[in-house]
């Protein structure tokens, strides 16, 4: 398992839109280092042919406990009212929300 | 003293018009003020809407209309359950003050039963941590040594039930975070089979470990309570529509002819010596009733903590990605919208959150997903696979809760250290099997220890059965934490 | 100086691929039951879903999965039993929950193709796949700040995703322009493309003729019409093909379409440095398609317009026609029926006449009032009545333009108008050899004057017969007749 170093720290900060102060930077590099020496020894268990079990009920096999395929029909209900949806909306203008301009294209 | 009165009683009592539930609720407003300044196991209390709910039930009595099953019974809720118009925080700066537009489907079951809701009980935020210690908001402590960690993340709600401060309460359990609480602070712990109840309104930690499930003084107790958050729910689509079966009726059926199995896993590490002492206790007194005893093997034990710290971080990291400042929440306001949302992320999570988040992200990572994530679900299988051998040989697996009782704040010096003091309850999740902590007596120094009860999937009947008999023959009986009686 | 397109296109290959992404008919969103609508006022369709509250759980929509499984079945799509639903991870102040679900390692269809018309001819293109998803909500730019409307957050979509295998920007402006054809005529999508119910991102490369390996490709984002597909992957195709003339390389990158500056500007961001994380949602389990469900998928499934256009052309109707009539399923539709009460069928004569009929005289009256097929005044039956009595000889074409014309506007029966009308055609042999005869006798100077050669007077009897008759001499006829009474 190989230990984090800080560019990767800093990259995974970044991704998960986190801003650590450098003080915190230092210590999740070496916390999760202590953390990924430890639980990163799954990445080396010989799991060859074993299902991934993605849910906590058995998706994989049908039995009498899975209920699969639930859908739900195309019956709208009401809308929130705008005030109630945007109630705790720190920044608005009338019915819209405002957030800092978006470089255009910025969106993948 | 209306306070220590089982929900059973509660409920009996005001529907036999031996009190009035405004009364009820009443007392426990004052002896909340009284009590929880100290204590500190809620972050909300709704007095107006319990009274109200309260006089509502009375009215009902009076006008000779149906009462619930659960009528005029105070009751309180972890802070990560979705409550609509009463402040749902998870224990997070980054969600203070959020006022829900929605109900959550476990609350409105109780409401639907008649259930009072007193108000929010405290947690480690987003209930991610061991020891309540890690909310954003306030330290709860233990009732039975002040200082001492209630565990978590459910502690306040442990904490409340355990102090007569409400008569049952809900918690949520990813990784153990109703059945530790419930063994620290000496009450019964239940986390159901995963699809049980319903998590629609419940504030995500890990989607495929999530659970709610009731915390309560009796076995009896959270029996009743589990029954009314069961049940199918169309609003969350791993929520199975399977038939609820009558969990009070299981009660009294005695431990004569069960088979309890003992992981020999659980047993082999280091185990606090009252704790190992407690649990030689229950077993004898299991073998007394007509148990019978066998041992067990889940040989991939040692894989589900390293697998659990994979998953729930993994999940987590995207479950939170939604307190972005935008719509609802905290934000940091910066000029541009990439800073915005940083800034507003590292000032609304606390060290623990960004730690695991930090974990998950790194999981997640393209070229890392089939090495982590991945990998940690085969194991859930391998560890699945485990429990159904050894429900072959028996109908209930009995265990430690924790290997230790409630420790000291600050105890858990590294986050690693308090990671691994879940390791006996993780398996559960990550199975996705129902599992309870019911308290087996208390140490010399007056600490309560949990015994686990793991059963197999929708076999909550089994367990209740067997933490009857423990309660019955090993329980607290009318032992309450001192200074709280 | 660099070479022209067209010299560059001698050595060079363009080779496009599509991902174009439709919304799904329903009324309410993929995964909750907020309504789906164009044009409320914003923020007005949400829900604590739609606006990614805590404790918020999606529960998949029956009709969009119904609506994606028929596109998947008329492409001829493998249909996975068991498909997934995957969290696709990025932030972006329109995308409430920082991920967008979507599938990614076991999509709903895999493996299809669409059948494109180009110019003349049929071209099959493979579907790499097609997949469920939802749509994010509206951001709009207002100088130093963006606002966000989340309407349109959580509409389901399908993405489909072609092979790489379109090799010029007509290719792919037909790959959309089929691909609209499909949607609507499955009613699975209203495809209004101006309310960006289909979307389409381009990928373009272009490689040496005869290289095996496609060259490197940069994407094409915000196209929203068949004109600006065809413009931007002309424009990409050219920007290319200038660079790698003059042996440049070809960065990987993203850019944007302007329509308006009619040119394509790469997207420089720091957001660009992302990484999905995709993973399987925890809070749904996989998507089962059973055997019931694909039953009535495949019985309810139309016949498709390629088919058609085939079947078309088999019974005699012209290419351009047969095109005309797929392009819209009501279109189709009305055809048929047309064609169906009319006692030959599609076959010989009669598909033709119903065609220049329908296409000739119906579409324009339609088109004068702005109406579609689907508000037709006229049903198809009635246009097929009205083609028989011309093509029996009971009125003549000409009347019958006026007879469609009454029709079609008091929606009287075309018979009923004949017979009000006084306007059978002549047709009975003596009536009209009587008729004819004293036109000649009228005129015997004219006759004569024929007689001795004057080939121009014939039209004047025309004229006259058909003044005599109020034009309702069979004109076959009266031609055949008048030369026997003229002698020549
Ligand atoms: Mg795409
Ligand atoms: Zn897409």
């Amino acid at each position: 398992m190989p230990t984090l170093t800080r560019k990767e720290v800093e990259e995974i900060a970044l991704l998960a839109r986190l801003h650590l102060e450098s003080d915190e930077l230092e210590r999740m590099q070496s916390e999760l280092g202590v953390i990924l020496d430890h639980f990163g020894t799954i990445a080396a268990i010989d799991a060859t042919g074993i299902p991934a079990m993605t849910h906590a009920v058995a998706m994989d096999h049908a039995g009498p406990f899975v209920s699969l395929g639930v859908l739900r029909p195309d019956e709208p209900q009401p809308s929130l009212p705008v005030d109630e949806a945007l109630r705790g909306t720190p920044k608005r203008d009338g019915d819209l929300i405002v957030v800092p301009a978006i470089i255009p294209g910025a969106k993948e | 003293m209306s306070e220590w009165w089982s929900v059973v009683e509660t409920a009996r009592r005001i529907a036999d018009g031996e009190v009035t539930a405004f009364r009820v609720v009443e007392d426990m407003l004052v002896r909340i003020t009284r009590v929880d300044r100290d204590l500190g196991a809620y972050l909300e209390i709704d007095g107006d809407g319990a009274r109200t709910a309260a006089n509502e039930i009375d009215r009902k009595r009076k006008a000779g209309e149906k009462l619930g099953p659960l009528a005029g019974v105070p009751i309180a809720l972890k802070d990560n359950l979705v409550t609509k118009g009463i402040v749902t925080t998870a224990g997070s700066k980054i969600l203070a003050g959020w006022v829900p537009p929605y109900e959550g489907t476990a609350v409105e079951k109780l409401r639907a039963a008649g259930a009072v809701i007193l108000g929010k009980t405290n947690l480690d935020e987003f209930g991610m941590g061991s020891s309540t210690e890690r909310s954003a908001f306030k330290k709860t402590k233990n009732p039975w040594d002040s200082s001492r960690v209630p565990g978590g993340s459910s502690g306040g709600s442990a904490a409340a039930v355990a102090a007569g401060l409400c008569a049952a309460s809900l918690g949520t359990d990813t990784g153990g975070s109703i059945r530790q609480p419930a063994a620290f602070s000496g009450v019964v712990g239940i986390k159901p089979t995963y699809g049980r109840v319903s998590r629609w309104g419940v504030v995500a930690f890990a989607s495929s470990l999530d659970q709610v499930g009731p915390l309560a003084r009796t076995v009896g107790d959270a029996a009743l309570i589990l029954q009314t958050i069961c049940g199918h729910d169309p609003r969350d689509a791993t929520s199975l529509d399977v038939p609820v079966p009558d969990f009070s009726a299981a009660l009294a059926a005695g431990a004569r002819g069960l088979r309890v199995g003992l992981p020999k896993e659980y047993f082999a590490g280091e185990l606090e010596e009252h704790v190992r002492a407690a649990l030689d206790r229950t077993i004898a007194a299991l073998r007394d009733q007509g148990a019978e005893i066998v041992e067990v093997s889940l040989p991939h034990t040692h894989l589900a903590l390293p697998a659990y710290y994979i998953v729930a971080p993994a999940e987590a990291s995207s479950n939170l990605a939604r307190y972005d400042g935008i719509r609802y929440g905290l934000r940091v306001e910066a000029p541009d919208l990439l800073t915005q949302y940083s800034k507003t992320r590292g000032a609304g999570f606390g060290p623990e959150v960004k730690r695991r988040i930090m974990l998950g992200t790194y999981a997640l990572r393209s070229g890392y997903y089939d090495a982590y994530y991945k990998k940690a679900q085969q194991i859930r299988t391998l560890i699945k696979r485990d429990f159904d051998a050894a429900f072959e040989s028996c109908d209930v697996l009995l265990t430690p809760t924790t290997p230790t009782t409630a420790f000291r704040f600050g105890a858990k010096a590294t986050p690693l250290d308090m990671y691994l003091a879940d390791v006996f309850t993780l398996s559960c999740n990550l199975a996705g099997l129902p599992g309870m902590s019911v308290p087996c007596g208390l140490t010399p120094e007056g600490l309560p220890v949990g015994a686990q009860l793991l059963g197999k999937p929708l076999d909550e009947v089994t367990l209740l059965r067997a933490g009857a008999a423990i309660e019955a023959a090993v329980g607290l009986g009318d032992r309450r934490p001192g200074g709280f009686a | 100086m660099s070479r022209s397109v067209p010299q560059m296109l001698e050595d060079w290959e363009p080779v496009i691929g599509l991902e174009v992404h439709v919304q799904l008919a329903t009324r309410t969103k993929a995964f909750s039951p907020s309504a789906v609508h164009f044009g409320e006022p914003p923020n007005s369709l949400t829900d604590p879903l739609v606006l990614g509250m805590p404790g918020t759980l999606p529960v998949f929509n029956k009709l969009a999965l119904e609506l994606a499984l028929k596109l998947g079945v008329a492409t001829s799509s493998k249909i996975r039993a068991r498909s997934r639903f995957a969290r696709k991870q990025y932030f972006y102040p329109d995308l409430p929950k920082g991920y967008q679900i979507s599938q990614y390692d076991e999509p709903l269809c895999e493996h299809g193709h669409l059948d494109v018309l180009v110019g003349t001819t049929v071209k099959r293109v493979r579907l790499t796949r097609i997949h469920l998803e939802e749509d994010a909500g509206k951001n709009t730019h207002v100088g130093a700040v963006s606002h966000v409307d989340l309407n349109r957050a959580g509409v389901p979509l399908v993405e489909v995703v072609s092979e790489p295998e379109l090799s010029s920007a007509e290719e792919a402006a037909e790959f959309m322009r089929s691909l609209h054809r499909l949607v609507r005529w499955l009613e699975i999508s209203e495809a209004d493309m101006e309310k960006g119910q289909l979307r389409c991102d381009a990928n373009v490369s272009v490689r040496l003729r005869g290289e095996d390996r496609l060259g490197q490709r940069t994407e094409l984002k915000n196209i929203n019409s068949f004109r600006f597909v065809q413009n931007a992957v002309e424009h990409e195709i050219a920007r290319q093909l200038r660079i790698v003339d003059d042996g440049g390389r070809i960065e990987r990158e993203t850019r944007l379409w302007d329509a308006d500056a009619g040119q394509s500007a790469p997207m420089r961001s720091k957001e660009e440095a992302n990484d999905y994380r995709y993973f399987p949602d925890p809070d749904l389990p996989p998507l089962v398609v059973d055997g019931s469900t694909m039953g009535t998928i495949l019985h309810a499934l139309p016949e498709l317009p390629l088919p058609r256009f085939e079947r078309y052309q088999t019974a005699g109707i012209a290419r351009d026609d047969a095109r005309t009539l797929i392009s819209d399923r009501a279109m189709a539709d009305y055809f048929d029926a047309a064609c169906l009460a009319h006692p030959a069928g599609h076959a010989g004569h009669g598909g033709r006449t119903i065609a220049n009929w329908m296409l000739t005289e119906l579409l324009g009256a339609l088109n004068t009032d702005g109406k579609d097929i689907r508000e037709s005044p006229m049903a198809a039956e009635t246009l097929s009545a009205l083609v028989v009595l011309v093509e029996d000889g009971t009125i003549s074409g000409k009347i019958g333009k006026e007879i469609f014309a009454e029709s079609y506007k008091t929606g009287e029966a075309p018979l009923a108008i004949i017979d009000r009308r006084d306007v059978r055609q002549i047709s009975d042999e003596p009536a009209l050899w009587e008729i004819i005869d004293n036109v000649v006798k009228a005129s015997p100077k004219q006759a004569e004057a024929y007689a001795a050669g004057k080939d121009g007077l014939f039209g004047f009897f025309v004229g006259a017969v058909m003044k005599a008759t109020n034009s309702r001499a069979n004109p076959v006829m009266t031609t055949d007749l008048l030369k026997k009474r003229l002698g020549r």
